[in-house]
C-alpha cells in the first residue's frame, strides 16, 4: 500500500513538472531518465528478482522495436495496435528463450553468454531479412498526431513512458508482495531449498524473462516511436542490453526504486560529464566509468541500499 | 494392515565407479517416526535425494501415497505431500525469517497476507516466533536449523524427511530441539530422518534402518541395532564387535 502511493506520488510529481516546466533541455532529460528507468525496471524484473543475469535484453528491446516498425512500415497498422503486438512478440522471444535455456538449467555466466549470443543472432537476422530493411534499417513515416503515436512534442512522449515506466514498477511491487515474487526470489536465492518446498524453478523463471521481455519490448516501440528510426545495431547491439543492466546494478538490484534511482543517477553524470568535458572528447567517458566502478566498489547493494550499505561498515568497524 | 506411506524397492544409483546406494527396499508406515543411521558417506543423504526426486535411480521405485513417484521432480514431490530439508541448511538469506517459511505456505496458500499468518503459526511451533522479522541470513546455525524445519512444516506434509536437523548443535541446543520433533510427528506427520546424534535417535525412533556403503545393513528398534555385530564393525572397524565382547567379559 505505502509502496503504491509512492509509485504515484512520483508519478503525479514527474507529471507536474513536465507540464509546468518548458525547458526542451529538462524535458528531453526527463525523457530519457524515464526511458533508462523503463529498461533497467525490466532488466530487473528478471536479473534482480529472479537472479538471472541478462547481458542481452537488446533481444526484447529490438524485437519489440522492430515489431513496431514493420507493423506500421509493411503493414500499416495503427501504431497503438502495433504497441500491443510488439509487447507480445518480445514477451514470445522472452518465453522462446526462456523455454529453452533454463530447461537446461543454465545460470549465471552460461545464462548471461545465451543471452548475449542470442541477441546477436537477432541483429544478424535482421540484417539479412528484407522486410527488416536490412542494414539500412527501417524508418517511420513523420505522421504527427495522438492517433500515430506521434506527438510532436517531448511532453506527449514523456506521458507515454512515463505510463510504462509506472506500470513496470506497479508489476514490481506485485512481485515484491505475491505468491509469483515470493517464489522468484527463493528461486533466485536458493534453488534447490526452493524446489524442496514445492516451487517449480523452471515455471518461475519463465514467468519472470516473459514478463522481463514485455517490458523491455515496451521500450524499444518507445524508442522506434520517438527516434523514428531503428537499425540492427541500435536495435539489437549492447547498448540497450547494458543500460538496462548497469541502471539497475548501480540503483540496486531487487529494489523497488533501485532501476529508477540508477536511470537518474547516471543520466545526470552522463551529462554533467559531457558538458563539464565536452572540449576533451571521450574524457567523460572515463570518468563515467570510474564512477561506476566506485559504485560497484563501494556500494554493492547500488544506491538504493546506501542506508544499509553504510550500516554494515558502521557494524564492521563497532565489533 | 495398512499400506506403507513410502516404500523402496531395489533402489539403486552409482557415480562413476561408486555405488553409492545399492538394492535399497524400506517401509515407511504412516504416522511413525522412524530414523535412517550409518557412517560418514553411506549414502544416506544421497538415498534422500533419491526418494524426493532431486537424483533419479539407475534401478528400482520409489512409491508414495500408493503413486509410484520414481524420478519424479521435487516440487511435484512436494505437491504431493513429501518435503525434504537439507543438511547443509539453505536459508533465502535475502529475505526475513516470516518470508523464508510464507514460501513454504504458498504451496496451498495463493494468498500472500494468509501465507505470512501461516508461517507465523509454524514459526510458532519450532519456536522461531521471536525471530520473525529478521533476515535469515543473521540467524545462528540452531537458529537455521529451526527455520529449515519450519519451510518444510509449512508446506503441509504428510511426510517429513529431515537430514540431520540436529548436527552441529550443542548439547543444550540438541535438547531444545528433540521435542520440537517428537511435537511433529504427534501432530500426525510421518517423518523419516538422518541422525547422527544417536541421543536423539534412542530418544525419539521407533524403528531404525542402518545403511553402510550404500547398503541396509540392520533394521530394527534403537536397542537392537545398537547391539547389532554388522553395525558396530560397520561404525568402529573389522573384528570391533568381538573386542568390545571380549572386553566386556
Amino acid at each position: 500500500m505505502r509502496e503504491l502511493l509512492q509509485i504515484i506520488g512520483c508519478a503525479a510529481l514527474v507529471g507536474a513538472l513536465t507540464i509546468a516546466v518548458d525547458s526542451g533541455v529538462w524535458l528531453t532529460f526527463v525523457m530519457m531518465a524515464l526511458y533508462a528507468s523503463l529498461l533497467a525496471l525490466a532488466w530487473n524484473m528478471l536479473g534482480g528478482y529472479g537472479g538471472q543475469f541478462s547481458f542481452g535484453h537488446a533481444l526484447f528491446f529490438g524485437t519489440g522495436a522492430y515489431v513496431q516498425a514493420i507493423a506500421q512500415v509493411n503493414f500499416e497498422l495503427n501504431p497503438w495496435l502495433a504497441l500491443v503486438l510488439a509487447v507480445l512478440a518480445a514477451a514470445g522471444v522472452g518465453l522462446f528463450v526462456g523455454a529453452l535455456t533454463f530447461r537446461y538449467g543454465l545460470k549465471g555466466s552460461y545464462f548471461a553468454l545465451v543471452t548475449l549470443a542470442f541477441a546477436e543472432v537477432f541483429r544478424v537476422l535482421a540484417v539479412s531479412f528484407g522486410f527488416t530493411g536490412g542494414g539500412v534499417g527501417l524508418m517511420l513515416p513523420l505522421r504527427e498526431s495522438f492517433a500515430n503515436m506521434q506527438f510532436g512534442s517531448r511532453k506527449g512522449s514523456i506521458a507515454l513512458v512515463l505510463g510504462f515506466v509506472v506500470a513496470a514498477m506497479l508489476v514490481t511491487a506485485w512481485l515484491r508482495h505475491s505468491r509469483f515474487g515470493a517464489q522468484l526470489q527463493a528461486v533466485r536465492d536458493n534453488e534447490d531449498a526452493a524446489r524442496a518446498i514445492g516451487v517449480d524453478p523452471w515455471r518461475v523463471k519463465l514467468g519472470a524473462i516473459v514478463l522481463s521481455g514485455g517490458f523491455m519490448g515496451a521500450g524499444g516501440a518507445f524508442y522506434v516511436q520517438v527516434f523514428q528510426y531503428i537499425d540492427p545495431a541500435i536495435a539489437f547491439g549492447p547498448s540497450s542490453s547494458v543500460e538496462a543492466l548497469v541502471a539497475a546494478i548501480v540503483g540496486g538490484m531487487g529494489t523497488l526504486w533501485g532501476p529508477v534511482l540508477g536511470a537518474v543517477v547516471l543520466h545526470l553524470l552522463a551529462e554533467l560529464t559531457r558538458n563539464l568535458f565536452g572540449s576533451l572528447p571521450g574524457l567523460n567517458m572515463v570518468i563515467y566509468g570510474a564512477v561506476l566502478v566506485l559504485i560497484v566498489m563501494f556500494l554493492p547493494r547500488g544506491l538504493a541500499g546506501i542506508g544499509q550499505s553504510v550500516r554494515d561498515v558502521w557494524r564492521g568497524r563497532r565489533d | 494392515m495398512t499400506e506403507p506411506l513410502l516404500s523402496l524397492r531395489g533402489l539403486s544409483i552409482a557415480f562413476g565407479g561408486l555405488r553409492a546406494v545399492q538394492d535399497v527396499g524400506l517401509d515407511v508406515m504412516p504416522g511413525s517416526l522412524t530414523a535412517l543411521i550409518g557412517p560418514n558417506g553411506a549414502g544416506k543423504t544421497t538415498l534422500f535425494a533419491l526418494m524426493s526426486g532431486f537424483l533419479r535411480p539407475d534401478a528400482g521405485t520409489v512409491r508414495f501415497d500408493g503413486r509410484d513417484i520414481t524420478g519424479q521432480a521435487p516440487h511435484l514431490n512436494a505437491r504431493a505431500g513429501m518435503t525434504r530439508t537439507f543438511q547443509i541448511v539453505q536459508p533465502f538469506a535475502s529475505q526475513t525469517v516470516r518470508e523464508n517459511i510464507a514460501v513454504g505456505a504458498h504451496l496451498h496458500e495463493p494468498g500472500r497476507a494468509a501465507a505470512l499468518v501461516a508461517a507465523a503459526a509454524v514459526a510458532q511451533r519450532v519456536g522461531l516466533s521471536p525471530q520473525l522479522d529478521k533476515p535469515a541470513g543473521d540467524l545462528t546455525v540452531a537458529g537455521r536449523k529451526r527455520l529449515e524445519l519450519a519451510r518444510a512444516l509449512a508446506t503441509q506434509p504428510k511426510l517429513l524427511l529431515l537430514d540431520e536437523v540436529l548436527a552441529g548443535l550443542n548439547p543444550q541446543e540438541i535438547g531444545e530441539m528433540i521435542p520440537v520433533v517428537r511435537g511433529i510427528a504427534a501432530s500426525g506427520i510421518t517423518v523419516l530422518m538422518i541422525e547422527h546424534v544417536m541421543q536423539a535417535v534412542m530418544n525419539l525412533a521407533e524403528h531404525v534402518w542402518v545403511l553402510a556403503q550404500g547398503q541396509l545393513i540392520a533394521a530394527g528398534t534403537p536397542a537392537e541395532v545398537t547391539s547389532d555385530p554388522a553395525v558396530i564393525e560397520a561404525y568402529l572397524g573389522h573384528g570391533a564387535a568381538a573386542r568390545l565382547k571380549e572386553h566386556a567379559r
